[in-house]
């Protein structure tokens, strides 16, 4: 792999956060490339938020370097935030003001006012699709409607990054598909994308290359493709047994080798990495196992996730 | 207008409080507005007659009203500068909750170009304007009831306001250090700001309080607002106490500046 000849948007070298005794991140090393969506997956606590507090220059960095858009966090800060869209993990739209006043005295923390600001306004309602919703009340509004106008705030000063922060935590699967849609739009218009995420179906539809992080450290680093290949196998057999039957299993199908790549012993299943699911299936069978389900399926981050820190992403 | 903007981002801030005050303003009416003149009305015309009227010695034991003040035109001035202290008191403490805590809008803010400082400064701007509103109606109430007879009297609203930013920045610096939930926001308001207002000679001087308090009432900043609110109002100013009730006030609101600045920076830059 060749270096990329453009030079990073976001650099970090050895970059630690520490509360008091508490390290939050721990000397993690990442580039993120112009245009990329990146991604930080790893399941609450690991650190992601910090990193990005630190990125979006409201938390200064306790050790390493870090450089944003060619700029140093620490004394260039409010020149970096005029570049960068923040979409935070908690919500905190200006509720006391209308949707559409929400985007005005933002753009106008930005400098941008008068006809500019409310041509700016205007379009991003069209774009989140609040446009009908311009003069409502911001409280009413839907968890997704909410985020929706947190992306379309984050993005009035026409942000060269974007920051989202467990963009689509807490919304129903068709609030999260829209979401996930307007980013791909705006991926597509060549915004780049910094995400933070617990979801492995969200790192794996938004992110060109990802960190996994776990206990403030980077654990991997690749596309989802990448980790899956490297860390996981093709597909994933889950077998379920009756009630105490996986007990009095023991070790009998571990040793077996291929197509039973790797046997993982969970609580409430056994999982089986294999490159041929339907092969690993009879072979169980053969050795007279009998589960009272089997699902195969293909490996995914979560795989990943529990292969390289033995836990899962969502408890 | 657009160089003064860029020069103090915390216009901005400003601008947005202002943009929500013109949709909340009447539901400040009552608290900002109209309590202060009620008061003035039950305390300085009612309790005013059992007191005695102008010129008497009065029942609180004589000779501290000066000839020819009546109670209500002591009391009047006295209350502009408690009732700064009290709008300044409560838009220092909830509004910055909310905004570090339970809106988090500050939160939005500082991923802006705005600094803490900028925050700072907009909330600020907005207590003043609330301070300016307030002192200016009560001052007008006073004017109706022939209260004020020194011309330097107008000069009483900037002084109430400077008595409310003795306070506000400090109150700031408080809230910030809030974490959860408003215990303490009950504790200021009943251990300070109440025993303040009813013991720093708005409702009588001084001078009637055991020697203790009466040095107590020295080092806070509403006794120094309300006597130079009243000697405004009523023409008594001299120039040495008054350049040190302004000493006091101003010391309370740089202090309380430096430290506000400090304490929003720790909490919400972490």
């Amino acid at each position: 792999m060749t270096e990329s000849p453009q030079p990073a948007l976001i650099s970090a070298r050895g970059l630690t956060k520490r509360f008091g005794d508490f390290t939050a991140v721990d000397a993690v090393d990442f580039d993120v490339a112009p245009g990329e969506a990146f991604g930080f997956l790893g399941p609450n606590g690991a650190g992601k938020t910090s990193t990005m507090r630190m990125i979006g220059c409201v938390s200064p960095a306790s050790g390493g370097t870090l450089s944003v858009l060619g700029l140093d966090p620490a004394t260039d800060g409010a020149r970096i935030r005029a570049q960068l869209g923040v979409v935070p993990q908690q919500d905190n739209l200006d509720t006391e003001l209308t949707v559409r006043e929400n985007l005005l005295i933002y753009a106008r923390y930005f400098e941008i006012v008068g006809r500019e600001a409310r041509r700016r306004a205007d379009e991003l309602l069209e774009f989140v699709q609040l446009a009908d919703r311009a003069d409502a009340e911001v409280e009413p509004l839907s968890g997704g409607m909410k985020r929706r106008l947190t992306i379309a705030r984050a993005l009035v000063n026409e942000p060269t990054l974007l920051l989202l922060d467990e963009p689509t935590a807490g919304l129903d699967p068709q609030a999260r598909h829209l979401l996930w849609e307007r980013l791909y739009a705006l991926k597509r218009r060549g915004v780049t994308l910094v995400v933070t995420t617990h979801y492995m179906d969200e790192a794996e539809q938004l992110c060109d290359r990802l960190v996994v992080m776990d206990k403030a450290a980077i654990v991997a680093e690749g596309s989802p493709r990448e980790l899956i290949e490297r860390h996981a196998s093709r597909e994933v057999v889950e077998l379920r047994f009756a009630e105490g039957v996986q007990e009095t299993l023991g070790t009998t199908l571990d040793g077996l080798g291929p197509p039973l790549d790797r046997i993982e012993h969970r609580p409430d299943r056994l999982l089986i990495y294999s490159s041929d699911g339907e092969a690993a299936v009879e072979r169980v069978h053969a050795a007279g196992v009998r589960p009272e389900s089997s699902l195969i399926r293909r490996a995914s981050l979560e795989d990943v996730f529990l292969r390289l820190t033995g836990r899962t992403l969502v408890d | 207008m657009s160089a003064l903007l860029a020069a103090q981002p915390g216009l901005r801030v400003l601008q947005r409080n202002l943009w929500v005050y013109r949709r909340t303003w009447r539901g400040s009416i009552f608290s900002s507005f109209l309590t202060p003149v009620l008061f003035l009305l039950a305390m300085g015309l009612g309790v005013g007659t059992l007191i005695g009227g102008r010129g008497a010695t009065s029942g609180l034991g004589g000779g501290t009203l000066a000839a020819g003040v009546t109670y209500l035109a002591f009391l009047a001035p006295g209350l502009m500068a408690g009732s700064a202290m009290q709008t300044a008191a409560f838009e220092s403490s909830f509004r910055i909750m909310i905004g570090i805590e339970w809106r988090r809008e500050f939160h939005a803010m500082l991923a802006t170009p705005l600094s803490v400082w900028d925050v700072l400064v907009g909330e600020l701007g907005f207590i003043g304007f609330r301070l300016f509103t307030t002192a200016s109606a009560f001052f007008v109430v006073m004017l109706l009831f022939g209260v004020p007879t020194s011309p330097l009297a107008v000069l009483t609203i900037p002084a109430a306001m400077l008595t409310g930013y003795a306070f506000s920045p400090l109150i700031i610096a408080f809230s910030a250090t809030l974490k959860g939930n408003t215990n303490g926001f009950n504790m200021l308001f009943r251990f300070v700001v109440m025993p303040l207002f009813l013991f720093s000679g708005t409702f009588f001087p001084i001078e009637r309080l055991p020697d203790a308090l009466r040095t107590l009432a020295w080092l806070t900043p509403l006794y120094h607002g309300v006597a130079l609110t009243r000697d405004l109002t009523l023409g008594t100013v001299e120039a040495s106490t008054t350049l040190a009730h302004l000493a006091v006030l101003t010391l309370f609101a740089v202090v309380g500046v430096v430290l506000a600045h400090r304490v929003m920076r720790r909490r919400m830059l972490s």
